[in-house]
């Protein structure tokens, strides 16, 4: 006895394809917000059309075969796109397991008769599904690993600003700690400013750097001596009492960097090096 | 055999590197520039660095050598034109250059030669000074 269970879903993509997209319709879950619902039925029809097209009855559980591949990566871009606009798992979860539903309900209504082997075509069918899943989540949680990548990218590249502040003086205000990652890229970006703007002075303002361990002030040094051998001078500003307090009692010692209070002074003390004065203007008549 | 070219410009010497260093050249510069500052009792030594790209902690070395060198015969050292990765990556090897000068650029660097020697220079005359006043 040989039931052609390939056979029988490729005769009836049109039902599968209709009672998946009920199925998926009637999901209270679904989410119009994120995708329309012509969209979700191109999505559904591309996926049934490479899953029914590419069944055949030797590779019905064997996803590493050749066939598959079509499969996974049709079901990996939809899941990487549902990651990005923003699904959640159970949503994206369901794409595939109401698509699971569809195929046994199809499978019932063809084999009435014989329940052995509506049992045995079920669990093909089932185990099939199964690992579609699992390739769907794993995909899913890649694209999710994308957007947090990204994210911390993007927020490292927004948090170290450099800005010239004056002709020959630029500051370097940091927020946030500052682990060894950070300090290269805070380096760098330093760094290749003094060059391009010709700067001879750099404060480093800390009054955003929560705490200060010994780590923290190696690398504060290390971007300080970076910029004394490029022939600028560096200034550590912003220094609150209780990171004074914690650098003492450290032991670190930042007797050979200029440091100062407050953004200003160390602004009045880059202005004093470059001999520039900054003066209340004399008052001539009304403004 | 490649060698670096050192030019007399008045009490300052400059060298300006335009290879990238290999171990040999740099020895050789350092022994050429010791007896340059010498012959010539200079008073300042440039070294423009802008289009080395590459250091290994030898030529961390080297430089930091060739500036002690001239200190002892009484010729400042300034060092001009790093480029930032040169400059993080001798940080990153520990090799901070302490008591060399640097400069963003050559004209900076001649700046601040001039006056490190002018001061040096009023220091001698105040120096004569004082002699002649107790002599008188």
């Amino acid at each position: 006895m040989s039931f052609n269970t390939h056979k029988l879903l490729q005769k009836k993509k049109k039902n599968i394809l209709e009672l998946w997209m009920k199925n998926q319709l009637a999901d209270e879950g679904l989410r119009e917000d994120l995708i329309s619902n012509e969209e979700l039925r191109s999505q559904s029809e591309e996926l049934i059309n490479a899953l029914v097209g590419n069944l055949s009855s030797e590779n019905f559980t064997d996803l590493q075969s050749e066939e598959w591949s079509p499969v996974i990566e049709i079901l990996g871009g939809i899941a990487i796109t549902r990651a990005r606009q923003g699904f959640s798992p159970r949503e994206t979860g369901n794409f595939v397991f109401s698509l699971k539903e569809a195929l046994l309900d199809v499978l019932q209504q063809e084999i009435t008769d014989d329940a052995m082997t509506l049992f045995k075509e079920s669990l093909k069918i089932n185990r099939l599904m199964d690992n579609l899943s699992v390739v769907t989540f794993e995909t899913f949680i890649k694209g999710r690993e994308e957007v947090i990548l990204r994210q911390t990218d993007e927020i490292t590249e927004i948090s170290t600003p450099v800005i010239r502040v004056w002709d020959g003086i630029l500051a370097l205000p940091i927020i946030g700690t500052l682990d060894s990652a950070r300090t290269q890229i805070v380096m760098e970006n330093l760094l290749q400013e003094i060059v391009e703007t010709g700067s001879s002075i750099a404060i480093l303002d800390i009054s955003g750097v929560p705490a200060v361990d010994s780590l923290v002030a190696q690398h504060l040094i290390k971007t300080v001596s970076a910029t004394r051998l490029m022939g600028a001078e560096c200034i550590i500003s912003g220094i609150r009492p209780e990171i004074a307090q914690t650098v003492v009692h450290l032991g670190i010692d930042l007797s050979n960097i200029i440091t100062k209070a407050t953004l200003a002074s160390a602004l009045a003390y880059a202005f004093k090096v470059m001999r520039l004065e900054v003066r209340k203007a004399a008052v001539v008549g009304k403004f | 055999m490649d060698k670096i070219p050192i030019l007399r410009m008045g009490a300052f010497l400059l060298v300006t590197i335009q290879v990238d260093l290999y171990d040999r050249l740099a020895l050789n510069l350092e022994a050429d520039l010791v007896q340059m500052v010498n012959k010539t009792n200079a008073k300042g030594v440039l070294i423009d660095i802008s289009a080395v790209s590459i250091v290994d902690s030898f030529m961390g070395r080297i430089i930091g050598n060739i500036a002690s060198m001239s200190r002892i015969l009484d010729a400042e050292t300034v060092v001009v034109g790093m480029q930032p990765a040169v400059a993080i990556t001798l940080i990153e090897l520990g090799l901070p250059l302490k008591g060399v000068h640097t400069a963003l650029d050559m004209e900076r660097g001649m700046n601040f030669l001039k006056t490190m020697i002018d001061v040096e220079a009023d220091d001698d005359d105040q120096d004569a000074a004082d002699y002649d006043s107790i002599a008188e």
